[in-house]
């Protein structure tokens, strides 16, 4: 459904991500681990739109979409949330989803507004709706951003580590949030430090380090796999995500 | 849950407000000259609030030279007159002639973000006004006037005016509020707010700021063009003067930045204050830059932000409320 190839970014003379394919198909959840400053946020921005990459390509459903901006490619069903929540200050709750909705989504009048509830509603911050986006904490601005990119009605969901810091209660609320969304065929692509969350959810895990992908499929082995094991998790945190 | 947008006090907020538009509109008919008059002035101020406050208070476009569009409206009425078009045709066509310049003026200008924008507006202003001293019918600084009005009896120049200002007022405030309820309204917020986050939710980032640059440079050169069929005199320097802009700002940080009716309230102060102390020259212009210096650092939604949160005011709500369903 969504596929990369060959991408690589440069920053200056700082080369982020060097031929790097991915992909990811209709209704599938992908998790991506790796190292800070792997590339894996940067690669999540070019899928996204946010910046071109220095070479290589983008097709969505088919097409070519490398010349789309983040806000086209939104608005044919590619959504994203931001490592660093972005809420609209001003905006309530309702009103940052609302924004998505109508722009991202297509949508008008009562259509956009019930598109709005629903999101909210599976992401369980109906509560929250009137809430000015400024006066959020930091787990529920991470929380807004997924609901904000749900209710662009996404095809492809691309989310970036919005699972740092729970409890282990809302860990598992998070997970089960997750989970209806693919129930629903939307495809997910999550970027997460938290492994043993990530294995609850994804189908096929990738592991970046330095601008590369070093190791790719089923999450289990991926998480065996001699080479991740020394660039990211260290032996003892393998075994405990493994279990 | 439901979502709320109207309220029963907005609905007689709105029925008390078309009774006052009523009301006004056969003012000319047994206001005094000098009342008629004032109220067309202040009917310009609420527009240049109102759009100071569209570019401003929701699209965090924040320009100190609205001045350039002010001063266009009011040559493009000169220009247009000068041309054979009736007199308050050309009027009520220099606000439209001087919006479709702005798209090009914006093409460049939107690429610009936050000082520079703003910076960049001042300039733009002072071009304008260069370019129009060039022009021989202007004569430079000395200045021309709108001669065709000086065929129509006083008393009915004042009416028009007034009826035009009024109804000019009136156009705008419904448009821009038609507009910042629908699509547009939770676009160029979120563009306030966060322009790489409105455009990953799929904001069409240039095409909403366009839009509202194109409304408020419009708004600005009809008040600008209003202004002068009640002047009739054209001297560039009066109406490409940053003190309009200064104005503008004045009345949307008093009144309240982001809120839809604090510009209109701001409008009414500026005009009170200018009315009963007499404003003209530089301690007057400082007292109203410390004013809203003063409102923006301890009252930042201004006046009607204040009165909004304290009596949980809805009069004209562009925002939306999610409320539990009341049982059948
Ligand atoms: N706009 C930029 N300009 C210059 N360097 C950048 C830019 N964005 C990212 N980088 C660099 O690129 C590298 C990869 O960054 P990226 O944010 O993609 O890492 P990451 O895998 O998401 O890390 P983390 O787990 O910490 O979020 C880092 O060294 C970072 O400093
Ligand atoms: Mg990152």
């Amino acid at each position: 459904m969504l596929t990369a190839t060959g991408l690589s970014k440069r920053f200056g003379a700082l080369v982020v991500l060097s031929d790097v394919d991915f992909s990811v198909r209709a209704g599938e959840a992908v998790g991506i681990v790796g190292p800070n400053g792997a590339g894996k946020t940067t690669l999540l921005n070019i899928l996204s739109g946010t910046y071109p990459p220095s070479s290589g390509r983008i097709a969505f459903r088919g097409t070519d979409v490398s010349g789309l901006d983040a806000a086209a490619r939104c608005r044919i069903g590619i959504a994203r949330s931001h490592q660093i929540p972005r809420p609209f200050h001003g905006m309530t709750v309702f009103e940052n989803l609302l924004v998505a909705a109508r722009a991202g989504g297509g949508l008008r009048g009562r259509a956009a507004e019930q598109k709005c509830l629903d999101a909210l509603g599976q992401c369980g911050m109906l509560k929250l709706s009137n809430r000015p986006g400024a006066t959020l904490g930091l787990l529920d601005r991470k929380r807004l951003e997924l609901a904000r990119a749900l209710a662009t009605g996404p095809d492809v969901l691309l989310l970036d580590e919005i699972g740092g810091g729970l409890t282990d209660g809302e860990a598992a609320e998070l997970v089960a949030i997750i989970l209806a969304i693919r129930a629903r065929g939307i495809a997910v692509v999550w970027i997460e430090h938290i492994v043993h969350i990530l294995v609850q959810v994804v189908e096929r895990l990738v592991c970046m380090d330095a601008g590369r992908i070093i190791a790719e499929g089923d999450p289990k082995s991926v998480l065996r796999d001699a080479a991740v094991i020394d660039a990211y998790l260290g032996p003892s945190a393998a075994h405990a995500a493994v279990g | 849950m439901k979502v709320q947008r109207w309220t029963p006090q907005s609905g007689v907020f709105i029925a008390a407000l078309g009774a006052m538009v009523l009301v006004l509109a056969v003012g000319p008919t047994w206001f005094s000259a000098g009342v008629t008059d004032r109220l067309s002035a202040l009917f310009v101020y609420v527009i240049l609030g109102a759009m100071w406050n569209a570019l401003a208070g929701y699209g965090g476009l924040v320009s100190v030279g609205q001045q350039a569009f002010f001063g266009l409206g009011a040559y493009a009425a000169i220009r247009l007159s000068h041309a054979d078009v009736p007199v308050y045709l050309a009027v009520a066509l220099a606000g439209l002639a001087v919006g479709v310049v702005s798209l090009a003026i914006g093409e460049v200008m939107l690429r610009l973000r936050g000082g520079e924008f703003a910076v960049g507006m001042w300039v733009v202003a002072e071009l304008a006004h260069l370019l129009v001293n060039l022009d021989p019918l202007v004569q430079g600084e000395t200045g021309t006037s709108l001669i065709a009005l000086n065929a129509i009896a006083a008393e009915a120049r004042r009416a028009y005016t007034y009826w035009l200002s009024l109804a000019a007022m009136v156009a705008l405030l419904a448009v821009l509020f038609a507009l910042l309820r629908g699509r547009l309204g939770t676009a160029i917020q979120s563009i306030r707010d966060d322009e790489r986050a409105a455009s990953s939710l799929g904001v069409n980032v240039l095409a909403t700021k366009r839009i509202v640059f194109v409304l408020a440079a419009t708004g600005c050169a009809m008040a600008g063009a209003l202004w002068l069929a009640s002047a009739i005199t054209f001297q560039p320097k009066a109406y490409f003067s940053v003190q309009w802009t200064a104005y503008m700002i004045f009345m949307t940080l008093v009144g309240g930045i982001g809120t839809f009716e604090g510009p209109i309230l701001g409008a009414i102060l500026f005009f009170l204050v200018e009315t009963f102390f007499g404003g003209r020259g530089v301690w007057y212009l400082v007292g109203l830059g410390a004013a809203a210096l003063a409102f923006s650092l301890f009252l930042p939604r201004g006046i009607f932000g204040a009165l909004e949160q304290r009596f949980a005011l809805r009069l004209l709500p562009l925002g939306f409320r999610v409320v539990e369903r009341t049982k059948p």
